[in-house]
């Protein structure tokens, strides 16, 4: 196909077709690049650089996640110079942000040979702060959040229309927050959840982990998944019931689903309390 | 957009200062939902809105914020991001009198550090207010009824003056602080040639002294003259990047996506730049000209010109010039005629050095946070508003009016010199003069001092010591050098100043200029401070090589992949020093 596009990728030559992004390409010739506010449902937030790829003749590295493929591109996706912003990148945000919940980061940490604590002493600024309880159904840890503005796309424009999250601040004192950070029940959050399906690092959690975990009883092994269909509306979108000893302990949406995308609402993600009603049990049992 | 507004309502005041930018309410407002494309179409406006506030109240409050929600139809989770971005808006109740202080390098070195610590917490700490050659300097400001308000920039300032504006004492008049460059009456001057005289105030005068025929000859010989024109004066930018600026106007003109946009970028808050504010005090109607030349080039009908906040001289008088040109016929529907409508929008910054770097300050007008977008596209292809658009500095648009004028080679540049020297200022040399050649212009270094280095193009631009004076100031030889003329600013520092308090004010300004978008620049920026922190205090964590080690793997992950120039920038100038000045 003449519409297609030419460029090498560790000097293997592929073509691909126009519009194609770097990360994809790289992925057509086995190559997985590292991501981390990229999310395949959302426009490119471009915000971590985690992503970043050499291009023959430019200045800087190139976030693969958006930069689409031109005709003639030499990329490299494991030179000195792209492993070491790599590492860097998770390094500077492994000395501010707890990363503890985020375990993808901490195997690409040991990947790329960073050791985050080499930039921290007692004064070295963090982003530690007291987690937002201030709702029953889901938490906000912004210790933990590495400003991938995932969740803002997931309550804005990119998915809920409902605008109740922004990016307030500016520089390092940038944060995810409500308007003059009021609690999220005076705020305009509808509890979709959806912001919560996105984040990865575990910056925004479902209550009934967050107390599972408090407890010290929240245990993956002791977890199963269940797929099943919203009971509560026509559109019948598709639940991913995370169960802990009989308890639903989170619900999930899954992202590929090409309808749902990743969304629920209130009802799917919050409302299964009735599945476990005493005397529904009954009747179904 | 769900809405869920706070309870807390807007004053009268309030609401009366968001009706002068978006008009007065529409009736029962609050209760009709107004919505769609009439609401979309005013989203830009809330940056001005948000200044209204800030004007006559002194901070944005939460009911201002839902009010503004229900007009704009813009989230009030937004508009508080977009508000708390801005260091000169206040999201949280403020004195109405605000001093603010320039405690930048040019300024220190002119001893505001002494200043500094008379007048402790009763002043704000300001980054470069772009009045190096005058410093020490400050912005006073008072919000109210606009009678009472008082926005003015003082230079030179002493700690006596500040103590008595905190006083209730009136600054001195806008214009006080308006003095010609030091090169005024020298013969040659190109793109000083009219800011070096008396300030003209009516188009008459304007057009007597020159003004407008370049404009009247390009409505004339059509875009592709003036093209052809900037092309052969080998014109490049003057904001920094040093880009063609006929391959720009080419580009947008051609482009197809209508309409176009015409901006001039006046946000000059690079550390040591003030060139820029010069030509928009003294020159105002040249710059407008010249921007209206570069809409019709490029095929614009909506111009905009962004000037930084901290420039309130400048303002009033391009907004008085945009007033006299319209009047005239020069601007609006039919410039110079029936056949080229043309119009131009002054756009006050609100404190954000990041926006002027071109996509942030699109943003900035566009009424969102001042975040760089990513590049590609590039403007020309997707700029203000999503259109092609062409973007120049200051200085570029007038150097584009001499090169109509006169033809040959743009060939001068602007410097700003501060620092040590007897006679700090805006010069105009040929490109290729010497540093040491510039800095004899100004009079040389203040007598008993010795040089001890230059800060070449401001916080982003580099340290040189004295093995370098004899730099031919030009975009190749520079590059040559590995350096950049960047913004023009040259601050002279001599021996008496600790240069490592100049690299630590360096690595401050672009901690607390950083947007905060990407992680190599938002942790870069500030674990560079820490380490050079404790590097200077002796006290380094591990050895003094680890310091050096992590110093330079943070400036490579912050050069090799920021968004914007402004991480891509922000070692540079550490980095030369730490090497023992380049
Ligand atoms: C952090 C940053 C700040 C900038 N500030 C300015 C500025 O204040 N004025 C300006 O003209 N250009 C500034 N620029 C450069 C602009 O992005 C842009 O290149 C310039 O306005 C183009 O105009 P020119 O081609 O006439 O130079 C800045 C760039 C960066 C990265
Ligand atoms: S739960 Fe839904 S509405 Fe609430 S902040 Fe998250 S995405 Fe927005
Ligand atoms: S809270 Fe989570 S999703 Fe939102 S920006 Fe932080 S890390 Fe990303
Ligand atoms: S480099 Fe700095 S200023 Fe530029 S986008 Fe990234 S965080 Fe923002
Ligand atoms: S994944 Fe590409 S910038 Fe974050
Ligand atoms: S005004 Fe103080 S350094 Fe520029």
């Amino acid at each position: 196909m003449s519409a297609e596009l030419a460029l090498s990728i560790d000097g293997r030559d592929i073509r691909v077709a126009p519009g194609t992004t770097l990360r994809e390409a790289c992925q057509l010739v086995g190559t997985e690049i590292p991501t981390l506010c990229f999310n395949p449902n959302f426009t490119a937030a471009n915000a971590c650089r985690l992503c970043v790829v050499e291009l023959e003749g430019a200045r800087t590295l190139v976030p693969a996640c958006s930069r689409a493929v031109e005709s003639g591109m030499r990329i490299q996706t494991a030179s000195d110079r792209v492993r070491h912003s790599r590492r860097l990148v998770l390094e500077l945000l492994g000395s501010s942000v707890d990363l503890s919940l985020a375990p993808d980061l901490g195997e690409l940490l040991r990947e790329y040979g960073g050791r985050p604590e080499r930039f921290s002493e007692a004064g070295s600024a963090t982003v530690e702060q007291p987690v937002k309880v201030d709702n029953e159904l889901y938490v906000r840890d912004y210790s933990r959040c590495v400003l991938c503005y995932r969740c803002v796309q997931a309550c804005g424009v990119e998915a809920q229309n409902t605008f109740a999250i922004w990016v307030s601040g500016r520089g390092f004192e940038a944060r995810i927050s409500t308007e003059y950070d009021a609690p999220l029940p005076d705020s305009a959050c509808v509890y979709c959840g959806n912001c919560i399906e996105v984040c990865p690092t575990g910056a925004l959690m479902f209550k009934s982990e967050f107390d599972l975990r408090a407890a010290g009883t929240w245990d993956e092994g002791r977890q199963s998944t269940t797929t099943t269909i919203c009971s509560y509306c026509g559109v019948g979108c598709s639940l991913d019931l995370v169960v802990q000893d009989n308890q639903i302990v989170r619900v999930n949406s899954p992202e590929g689903n090409d309808i749902t995308l990743g969304n629920l609402c209130i009802k799917g993600r919050f409302g299964h309390q009735f599945v476990s009603e005493p005397k529904r049990r009954e009747r179904s049992s | 957009m769900d809405v869920k507004l706070s309870g807390a309502t807007a004053s009268d005041v309030e609401r009366a200062a968001v009706a002068t930018v978006l008009g007065p309410e529409p009736p029962q407002a609050g209760r009709v939902v107004r919505a769609g494309r009439a609401q979309r179409e005013q989203r830009h406006l809330l940056l001005p809105a948000l200044h209204a506030l800030q004007d006559s109240v002194g901070w944005v409050s939460r009911g201002a914020v839902d009010h503004l929600a229900e007009r704009l139809g813009v989230a009030p989770a937004e508009i508080y991001g977009v508000a708390s971005f801005y260091h000169l808006l206040a999201t949280e109740p403020q004195p109405a009198l605000a001093v603010h202080v320039c405690d930048d390098v040019a300024c220190r070195a002119a001893g505001a550090g002494a200043l500094l610590g008379q007048l402790g917490e009763a002043v704000q700490r300001s980054a470069c207010l772009g009045l190096c050659d005058r410093g020490s300097a400050a912005l006073v400001r008072r919000s109210g009824p606009p009678g009472e308000r008082i926005d003015v920039a003082v230079a030179p300032v002493t700690a006596l003056q500040v103590a008595g504006f905190l006083g209730g004492e009136a600054p001195p008049e806008l214009a006080a602080a308006d003095i010609p460059p030091p090169q005024a009456g020298k013969p040659g001057l190109r793109l000083l040639r009219r800011a070096a005289g008396e300030v003209i105030t009516t188009v008459d005068d304007y057009e007597a002294a020159g003004g407008l025929a370049a404009l009247r000859r390009a409505l004339e010989q059509g875009p592709d003259w003036v093209l052809a024109e900037v092309k052969a004066a080998a014109l490049v930018g003057r904001g920094g990047a040093a880009f063609p600026t006929a391959r720009k106007w080419e580009a947008v003109l051609r482009a197809p996506s209508r309409p176009h946009y015409a901006v001039c970028n006046a946000d000059e808050s690079e550390t040591g730049t003030f060139k820029d504010r010069v030509l928009l005090e003294r020159d105002a109607f040249a710059v407008l000209e010249s921007l209206a030349i570069a809409g019709f080039a490029t095929g614009s009908e909506h111009g905009f010109l962004y000037v930084r906040d901290e420039y309130p001289l400048a303002r009033a008088r391009l907004q008085a010039a945009i007033e006299a040109l319209r009047q005239a016929g020069w601007l609006g529907a039919a410039v110079g005629g029936p056949g080229f409508a043309f119009d131009v929008e002054l756009r006050r910054g609100a404190g954000a050095y990041i926006c002027g770097e071109e996509t942030a300050l699109f943003n900035s007008i566009e009424g969102r946070r001042g975040e760089p977008r990513n590049k590609p596209p590039f403007p020309v292809e997707s700029g203000l508003f999503g259109q092609p658009t062409a973007v120049n500095n200051v200085e570029t648009l007038v150097a584009v009016l001499e090169a109509l004028r006169v033809g040959g080679s743009a060939s001068t540049k602007l410097f700003c010199v501060s620092g040590a020297v007897v006679r700090p200022g805006v010069y105009e040399v040929e490109l290729g003069t010497t540093l040491q050649a510039l800095i004899e212009l100004a009079g040389g270094l203040q007598p008993g001092r010795r040089l001890q280095a230059v800060l070449l193009g401001g916080a982003a631009g580099s340290l040189v010591g004295p093995s370098r004076l004899d730099l031919e100031l030009s975009f190749e030889a520079a590059r040559a050098a590995g350096l950049s003329l960047g913004s023009g600013a040259v601050v002279v520092l001599d021996e008496s100043l600790d240069l490592s308090e100049v690299v630590l004010r360096i690595a401050r300004f672009f901690r607390e200029e950083s947007c905060g978008q990407c992680v190599p620049c938002r942790v870069g920026t500030v674990r560079q401070e820490e380490a050079l922190r404790r590097l200077f205090s002796g006290r380094p964590l591990g050895s003094r090589e680890d310091e050096l080690v992590r110093l330079s793997d943070v400036a490579e992950v912050m050069r090799d992949a920021s968004i914007c120039g402004l991480g891509q920038t922000a070692a540079i100038a550490v980095q030369s020093a730490l090497r023992g000045l380049s």
